[in-house]
């Protein structure tokens, strides 16, 4: 799960990390309270949206008075942002961050994330800071220094030290870089973030050292035992429709084609998308039915798939280990009575209980449910039907 | 033979009073999985499906003789679940729980060192040694004795894989199901060690996805170390950067991880790809057949 930049900078407040001040703005008349009480010469209007890449999309602005305050909350509310991460549909803004600008001595990088290989937390710090941090990683990779973190003992001072030194952060900063770097980790570890970036976390011309902005993504799988941050979910930023499927407990990812494949499993649904690409086709989205379904879910699972009316025709791709093909064929032939389904179904069905879900799908004889005998002549079904649709 | 387990593997079922863990120990005992007590806190002298439960790993070890486990526990639970389980100094756990948070994976992980352990999972179909011994959820009906082991981080794909070879009259020794988890007990690389070391096998498969590095620290390994062909399979060539495919470790995050990586260092090391998910089986019989094995491993 993603937060905005502002609710970030309040969990960092609250760990005692320096961070600009500022508040939330949802209208041109609110960013200008919020100017006015910030009371700066320098005031920063941000877009709030959950991606990266806004200042080179123009989301970031700088306002020396009131009145430019209004004209650029005026300029950014409401427009769709296209940057870097947000794929062509780009993303509207419906938030801003008001906040005081400040002079900016030197700019550095610093995330904490977990690192596979090791199992443990690392702290990647660079003195390349304001730059897309991946771009630097590969092309100067010498740029980039790591601390790995105990996970009993925790960041210890003498790592935070440590890096601050390496960064070339002046002695008398050392300190405050720690403290940052130490604040930050509790962030990382107390909330079960996957990712807590500061990009930049700058060195100020009066001495501070302060995490100019922020990006924390947390692990849904602890999302249960963090009340507070759920809370902070902005529904408007999320798919609709995969947020209705979790709900069902069933994951769903939209893709942008045109043939919904349903699958079971993870892998089998990358697997899925990968086949129809292979033989020519574009898949609108993936929907994993898990482990075990009832027909009403899948009948579910369908309406999710199929209510946009983006998809032309459906691969349903299923090898039944826990789940069973009867299950799924009469889930099928629910579906297709509930939601009175034009478009073609291609049914590929293996493993357990085939026989039988074979049988059950032959005798309800639905004159758009083509069954097919193997995951690639299913494949070249569904891409066929599709173009000819 | 085959890698981990065998037919004197003795299991404890932990979480087994749960609807999914009974089901499971069902078919495991269909199998004949020799298991041989459940673990219930507070449920200690209660006997299900014919298997006794006790409260503690500890005492089930102790009164049955166990030396491994397999955990139906929820998520919230889970990660004590194993850390009970290595304290208890069993040889193998096999954990099936998903969605346990990554933060206690890294403690469980920093636990398991240095102690004797192995850890299967989370996130995993579990681990069968072909009638022998099958710990966890993988179907017991699809499987054919024989010489090539299955190693996944995807537990349809590994049924889908363990389907086609059978048909292609390929059998397996061992189907290992590490999961689809960024932090996890067991990977390629361990599994691939031990399979070369095992008798029975001749080969290897290994399916992979999108995300971490975890496949191409493997072909670098095999290329170096390797004795046995392996025949591979990478699944998420299409998925879109920065979008979570649903398991929580696929993901392409900063333009590492991607499909085209993984194949691209899988070749490098001599390792045929298929091309599709489809073509898992084909592409074992082709490395069988270059190999010039193809004959002991068909029909066997």
């Amino acid at each position: 799960m993603n937060i905005h930049e502002y609710q970030g900078k309040e969990i960092l407040r609250s760990y005692d990390v320096s961070v600009p001040v500022g508040k939330p703005a949802f209208s041109v008349e609110e960013a200008a309270n919020v100017a006015k009480e910030l009371d700066s010469k320098v005031i920063v209007v941000k877009a709030q949206i959950h991606a990266g890449g806004r200042g080179k999309a123009g989301g970031v602005k700088i306002a020396k008075s009131i009145d430019e305050v209004k004209n650029y909350a005026k300029e950014l509310l409401g427009k769709v942002l296209v940057t870097k991460q947000t794929g062509p549909e780009g993303k509207k803004v419906n938030r801003l961050l008001v906040e005081t600008g400040c002079k900016i001595k030197k700019e550095l990088y610093l995330s904490f994330t977990v690192d596979r290989t090791t199992a443990q937390t690392v702290m990647i710090g660079s003195e390349a800071g304001g730059m897309e941090i991946e771009e630097v990683a590969s092309y100067t990779p010498e740029k980039i220094l790591k601390e790995y973190i105990d996970p009993f003992i925790g960041l210890a001072p003498f790592q935070a030290r440590r890096m601050a030194f390496r960064l070339n952060i002046e002695p008398a900063l050392v300190n405050k870089a720690a403290a940052l770097m130490m604040g930050l980790y509790r962030v990382f570890v107390d909330k079960d973030c996957s990712l807590a970036e500061t990009n930049p976390f700058v060195l100020t011309e009066d001495g501070n050292v302060m995490a100019l902005d922020i990006k924390l993504n947390f692990d849904d799988s602890a999302l249960y035992r963090h009340k507070d941050i759920t809370e902070l979910r902005d529904e408007s930023e999320e798919d609709s429709k995969e947020r209705e499927a979790a709900a069902l407990g069933l994951n769903y990812v939209n893709l942008g084609g045109n043939v919904a494949c349903m699958v079971n499993g993870a892998g089998l649904a990358m697997a899925t998308v990968d086949i129809i690409k292979h033989y020519g086709g574009e898949p609108a989205n993936f929907l994993d039915v898990g482990g075990q379904g009832s027909a009403e879910d899948d009948a579910k699972a369908f309406k999710i798939m199929t209510e946009d009316g983006q998809a032309k025709g459906i691969f349903v791709n299923i090898f039944g280990g826990i789940n069973k093909c009867d299950i799924i064929a009469e889930g099928i032939i629910e579906a297709n009575k509930m939601l009175d389904l034009k478009i073609p179904i291609v049914v590929r069905l293996d493993g357990t209980n085939v026989k039988e879900g074979r049988e059950i799908l032959r005798k309800a004889n639905i004159p758009n449910v083509i069954m097919v005998e193997s995951m690639t002549e299913g494949a070249k079904k569904v891409v066929e039907l599709v173009k000819d649709a | 033979m085959g890698i981990f387990i065998d037919k004197n593997t003795k299991v404890i079922v932990q979480g087994i009073t749960g609807k999914q863990a009974l089901f499971h120990t069902d078919n495991m005992l269909k199998y004949g999985t020799k298991i041989v007590a459940g673990v219930t806190p507070g449920k200690g002298g209660q006997v299900v499906e014919g298997v006794p439960v006790f409260n503690t790993v500890a005492e089930a070890k102790k009164k049955t003789g166990a030396n491994a486990s397999v955990i139906f526990v929820p998520a919230k639970f889970a990660a004590d679940s194993i850390l009970e389980a290595i304290n208890a100094e069993l040889d193998t756990v096999v954990c099936i729980t998903e969605h346990i948070p990554v933060q206690d994976m890294i403690k469980v992980r920093h636990y398991l060192k240095g102690k004797k352990t192995r850890m299967i999972g989370p996130n995993c179909p579990g681990i069968m040694t072909t009638d022998e011994c099958n710990i966890g959820i993988i179907p017991g009906s699809i499987h054919k004795k024989g010489h090539v082991g299955i190693i996944s981080r995807s537990g349809t794909l590994t049924y889908e894989a363990m389907y086609q070879m059978t048909n292609a009259g390929i059998g397996q020794t061992t189907i290992i199901g590490i999961g689809g988890d960024p932090v996890k007990g067991t990977d390629f690389i361990d599994a691939l060690e031990a399979f070369n070391k095992d008798n029975e096998t001749e080969a290897v498969l290994m399916i992979g996805e999108i995300g971490g590095n975890a496949e191409e620290d493997a072909a670098a390994w095999i290329h170096a170390n390797m004795k046995k062909p392996v025949a591979a399979f990478i699944s998420g060539r299409q998925a879109p950067p920065g979008k979570r495919m649903g398991h929580a470790g696929a993901i392409i995050s900063g333009g590492k991880g991607s499909a085209a990586d993984k194949i691209k260092a899988l070749n490098a090391a001599g390792i045929e790809v298929a091309d599709t998910v489809a073509h898992m089986g084909e592409t074992m019989v082709k490395t069988l057949k270059k190999a010039g094995i193809y004959d002991e491993c068909h029909n066997c």
